[in-house]
């Protein structure tokens, strides 16, 4: 199989409320994508639209998105994942380019959640859950989280402190990514004396919900240097695993399974370790969730993670710095969006390209997007 | 077939009463309610490989047609395995706000659902509990965790 590269990424503002249809907003990271990859539509040969369903009034926006991109005729579908849809995205990209059926793969991730209000979209995300034996007892992403958190705390005996830190230094990157929700800085104290939204989380430790859309555009290095990309980033690793949507289902509460599995299998693939990152992106919903990732990808042993944040070694001039984009904590998670922002982050990274945020000349990125709770894990690796 | 006047089958409903809110009426394991009404919690045991299935399903993913699926009820202590105490709750549960969650651990399977009247402050990962049927003040059902 040839390599593949990503020629070209956009990311929209993120927003509470964005002033606009779906098709407009998909448009933002869509011109971006494309007038950094220097593409016309001419030169996209699918799209893969990624959302996740029920957030919008529009059914099967995968046609509708493409009509208003300039990208019909050509074959558009769609892909969810829940959280990590256009990392899906991403995954059928590369097989899309891999085994040679296109040249070129635009993925688009999107979510508009502001249509539907805070308690609403509160019963949609528990409906990411078991509706059948789980929702009936009033279940809600923060609370599974949270189990995680209490399993986590009680296995390593961290504290709400260790948890608060990872806001703090998110809420640091927040600051200089023109294109986050949540743009202030945050104290230490702060979280700790906000409200709890369910034990042990409290209101600083969960991300926002946003409207949003990201694009990544996908390419064969053949149409890469036909199209004259200066700076292609290469795909090294993906992985990708799936769990009981049930806890009842689960093993372990300390961590994901589902990102162990999908680390192990991009490592595999890429034909590196977890040593030879120099620059992540995980999928911190919650501050729990960080803590987990720094874990379950291989930076620290099981319960080693803490010391990594006390010690400042996730921030921007640490050993393996994590999510100095703010992360969804201060960017805020636009569903199906969230995977694509991850993804160019880190391939402006490998480019040296982003600004404020830069670190230190990586040659090795990596993305952790979950989606649900632990239900669907990947992990894509990217390489200069 | 092609007979119009066929009468429309009635559909089993009975899950409809699972829980606060229920988000299912029409499931293969509608026994379930049945046991509950008779104050158990009951889970489905394939005799053919001998795995218990906690929430009870009606399908052997392992043994396909050579599946014989019996129910068990869900008897003894399970080992908390992890909770949360929900603060805000989703629409439908409002009222009983502040509520638990928890995971028991009992041994060949796993039980998800609600804490009991166990104070909150006296949870602790490790403790055993059992879980028992519940009448809800609506009228519904579900099971809950508590004290042996």
């Amino acid at each position: 199989m040839g390599k593949v590269a990503i020629i070209g990424v956009g990311q929209s503002a993120f927003s509470r409320a964005y002033p606009g249809s779906i098709r407009e907003l998909a448009f933002e990271a869509f011109r971006e994508a494309m007038v950094d990859a220097g593409a016309e539509t001419g030169d996209i040969g699918a799209t893969v639209v990624c959302s996740a369903p029920e957030y919008d009034k529009q059914r099967s926006p995968a046609g509708v998105l493409a009509e208003y991109l300039g990208l019909t005729p050509q074959p558009t579908f769609y892909a969810e994942t829940l959280c990590s849809s256009s990392s899906t995205g991403l995954k059928l990209a590369y097989s899309l380019v891999a085994s040679g059926l296109h040249d070129s793969v635009m993925v688009i991730g999107f979510q508009k959640m502001s249509e539907i209000s805070s308690a609403e979209s509160q019963e949609r995300m528990g409906r990411g859950a078991d509706i059948q034996w789980e929702s009936p007892f009033g279940t809600m992403m923060p609370a599974y989280y949270a189990m995680y958190a209490q399993g986590y705390m009680d296995s390593y005996g961290i504290t709400s402190e260790d948890l608060a830190l990872i806001r703090v230094k998110a809420a640091t990157y927040g600051q200089i990514n023109e294109k986050a929700v949540y743009r202030k800085g945050v104290e230490l104290q702060q979280c700790l004396d906000a409200d709890p939204v369910a034990n042990p989380l409290k209101v600083f430790d969960c991300c926002a919900n946003a409207d949003g859309a990201s694009c990544v555009i996908v390419a064969s290095e053949a149409k890469a240097k036909a199209m004259g990309i200066a700076k292609p980033v290469w795909i090294l690793g993906l992985g990708a695993a799936s769990a009981p949507v049930n806890l009842a289902g689960r093993d372990l509460f300390n961590g994901l399974r589902v990102a162990q599995m999908a680390a192990a299998e991009a490592y595999q693939m890429a034909g590196i370790s977890a040593q030879d990152v120099d620059v992540a992106e995980v999928h911190d919903c919650f501050t729990i969730a960080e803590m987990m990732a720094y874990e379950n990808l291989g930076f620290a042993e099981p319960g080693g993670g803490k010391e990594l944040i006390r010690s400042k070694e996730t921030y921007k001039e640490g050993s393996i710095p994590v999510n100095v984009d703010g992360g969804l904590l201060s960017k805020g998670h636009p569903i199906g969006a969230t995977g694509g922002s991850q993804i160019r982050t880190i391939v402006l990274q490998l480019r040296g390209e982003a600004g404020e945020m830069q670190v230190k000349d990586p040659q090795i990125g990596l993305v952790h997007n979950i989606g649900g709770v632990g239900l669907y894990g990947n992990v894509s690796i990217l390489g200069r | 077939m092609g007979d119009k006047k066929k009468k429309k089958r009635e559909m089993d409903t009975r899950f409809a009463k699972f829980g606060t809110v229920s988000f299912t009426a029409t499931t293969k394991v509608n026994d379930f309610v049945d046991f509950l009404e008779k104050g158990q919690v009951a889970g489905t045991r394939c005799k053919t490989c001998g795995t218990h299935y906690f929430p009870p399903r009606a399908h052997c993913c392992q043994c396909l047609d050579r599946a014989e699926m019996e129910w068990f009820t869900v008897e003894g202590t399970g080992r908390l395995m992890t909770y949360s105490q929900l603060m805000y709750a989703p629409i439908g549960f409002t009222d009983d706000l502040p509520y638990a969650i928890a995971v028991l651990d009992y041994g060949d399977y796993k039980v998800f659902g609600r804490i009991g009247d166990v104070p909150l402050e006296e949870l602790e990962i490790g403790m055993e509990l059992k879980a028992q049927a519940n009448r809800l003040p609506n009228g519904q059902l579900n099971y809950v965790f508590n004290r042996p």
